[in-house]
């Protein structure tokens, strides 16, 4: 195939476009790591942008002994882990249990569930509903309410109609029920899709903190990104600050050591660690869970 | 399952079904705690909205608070933020229509005239990662870069020498929609136009093929083939994002207008459900303000799912 002269023009435009995308989408990140190694007091000078001007990883140093920023560390590592683990099996046993056909109310079950997805009661009535359930200040308010999705039932369940039922005739001989069935049969071959939704699951959990941030006062519960963002409101608030009163710059600037932009970066990339260590894989999954999700009805 | 079809007095009937029921014991207790869930932290708040009726206490509950008919509404309908919240609203969800919705259509088609696979995968590699980032990260690295103080931002315009002075722009009012809708776009982008690459894999390439044989150019081809080919898609998603107009964003909002300045045009409907009922408490007229949103929601949802199961797909 020959490529006319339209065309070469056409496709160097495309590549240039795509190159310069490619660079505003990696830019604030690489910058945000320039400006995590570089020293505090250096980057209030300005003009950080490819290069640290003075290297250090004090920044860093200081984020890994900030007992706060790592407890946060911990609660979101335990809240995505069991949050992640508890709504996988729950929401497949279930889905599993609403795939088979000899189900008594089937029909009305799935009703029931579709409603939630038109329907809801919105922030408010769920606010106090949770608070009347005693979930105020409790770690268990980032797991509980969002242990079934309904969203990955209906997913499981596609998945699970698939199946041949041959393969749970056999098991059926063998004397289990539905439960050794689900768990000796059924989940050893539905890895592709447990993986799937439990990234999906888990990507969530770890990015969640506005649910923190209506229900958890107590600051040992808070996770990570909760953490981040009151640092990042209250540093935006102190440059507002200086910059309406003169006054209050001074004073500012003292307390202004205690969280400078480049220990601020340095959090932010603590919390975002985790995500670039499985994106690996969250790319090669999530690609199909889009699919599962959109095309599949 | 198939009712017996002897003809079994009603009595009998009542009898089976209790016994089928213990018979498949098992299988409904599979079902039923998770319903139970659902029922807990779905319909209870669903049967939780009527507070936006009440004059809802917290000391006396749902039970025993004073109902107050429509009292709420009308203070919202007649409240001076009303018309800013709805025209933010509105403003900010025809922006998204306009500006990020059509953005990874544009991508996946240039995406699609990539030749190479590696630069192609590498490109695609990069777009989706912002995905994957937390709200909070994304409105930190926005802060960074737009920064007076070494925001890259105001450091390239000065070297431009289109500014004099370090503009704070997450403080004037006029930059905020660009903004919002700007970091967007950089966040969903690649994601969002995974989809519609999968719809153009679709396309039947003898038709490219035709089409070369008639000497059409790349750019024809895109515009004539690619597409059309994936129009069917792009109408679907078209009438779901219009159903979904009366939610203009929450996080996003509630992360990159933190400056009080911005509340005239940033607050939005979920924003303002938000500020006025977890921060200030007044948790009936928030929840009568988020009823009215849900229950608009509810009919412009229903309609666009209407419409698109007509052209051949369903939200489920």
């Amino acid at each position: 195939m020959k490529n006319s002269f339209a065309d070469r023009l056409f496709l160097s435009l495309i590549y240039a476009l795509l190159i310069l995308m490619a660079f505003v989408m990696l830019y604030p990140f690489w910058n945000s790591i320039v400006i995590s190694f570089n020293a505090g007091s250096d980057t209030t000078l300005g003009g950080i942008t490819f290069w640290p001007r003075q290297f250090t990883l004090e920044n860093y140093s200081v984020v890994f002994q900030d007992k706060r920023l790592m407890t946060g560390f911990l609660i979101s590592v335990l809240r995505t882990v069991i949050g992640t683990v508890l709504s996988i099996v729950c929401t497949a046993v279930f889905a599993y249990g609403m795939s088979k056909k000899q189900l008594m109310g089937r029909k009305w079950y799935m009703i029931l569930c579709i409603v939630t997805m038109y329907f809801s009661g919105g922030l408010i009535p769920s606010f106090l509903i949770n608070r009347e359930l005693g979930l105020m200040d409790s770690f268990w308010v980032m797991i509980v309410p969002n242990i079934i999705s309904v969203w990955n039932m209906i997913i499981f369940r596609t998945f699970f109609l698939e199946l041949p039922e041959g393969l749970e005739e056999s098991a059926k001989i063998d004397g289990c029920g539905h439960w050794g069935t689900f768990f000796k049969i059924v989940v050893p071959i539905s890895g592709p899709v447990i993986a799937t939704l439990s990234l999906f699951s888990a990507v969530w959990h770890w990015n969640d903190w506005f649910t923190a941030s209506i229900y958890i006062t107590s600051e040992h519960f808070l996770p990570i990104q909760t953490l981040l963002q009151q640092i990042l409101s209250s540093n935006i608030m102190s440059e507002q600050m200086m910059q309406t009163n003169a006054a209050a710059r001074s004073h500012m600037s003292q307390l202004q050591s205690v969280t400078t932009k480049s220990l601020t970066m340095s959090t932010m990339l603590v919390a975002t660690i985790p995500i670039l260590l499985v994106y690996p894989f969250l790319q090669k999954y999530f690609t199909k869970g889009v699919m599962i999700g959109s095309i599949k009805e | 399952m198939k009712k017996s079809i002897s003809s079994a007095p009603l009595a009998g009937n009542r009898h089976s079904f209790w016994v089928r029921f213990a018979k498949q014991l098992d299988l409904q207790l599979m079902v039923i705690p998770a319903m139970i869930l659902i029922l807990m932290f779905s319909y209870l708040p669903m049967y939780g909205v009527l507070m936006a009726f009440q004059d809802y206490d917290i000391f006396k509950g749902f039970l025993h608070s004073p109902w107050v008919g429509l009292k709420h509404f009308r203070t919202f309908f007649e409240a001076p933020e009303f018309w800013t919240v709805m025209r933010n609203t509105f403003v900010i969800s025809v922006l998204r229509l306009l500006i990020g919705f059509p953005a990874p259509i544009l991508l996946a088609l240039i995406l699609n005239e990539v030749i190479h696979l590696r630069f192609k995968r590498i490109i695609q590699t990069v777009s989706y990662l912002p995905h994957f980032l937390s709200w909070v990260i994304v409105s930190g690295f926005v802060a960074s870069m737009l920064a007076t103080d070494n925001g890259s931002l105001n450091m390239l315009l000065q070297k431009l020498h289109l500014i004099g002075e370090p503009v704070n722009f997450l403080s004037i009012p006029g930059y905020f929609w660009a903004i919002l809708i700007g970091t967007g776009v950089w966040k969903e982008i690649g994601f969002s136009a995974i989809v519609y690459l999968a719809a153009i894999a679709g396309i039947n390439p003898e038709i490219y093929e035709a089409a070369s044989m008639d000497g059409a150019n790349r750019l024809k081809k895109m515009w004539y083939i690619t597409l059309p080919g994936i129009s069917g898609v792009i109408t679907i998603f078209m009438i779901l994002a219009v159903g979904d107009i009366l939610s203009a964003g929450f996080e996003d909002i509630l992360l990159l207008a933190k400056n009080p300045v911005l509340q005239d045009v940033s607050d939005v409907i979920d924003t303002y459900v938000y500020r006025v009922g977890i921060r200030n408490s007044l948790f009936s007229y928030a929840a009568a303000v988020g009823l009215f949103k849900s229950g608009i929601s509810v009919i412009l949802l229903t309609a666009a799912n209407m419409m698109a199961r007509k052209l051949g797909r369903s939200l489920w």
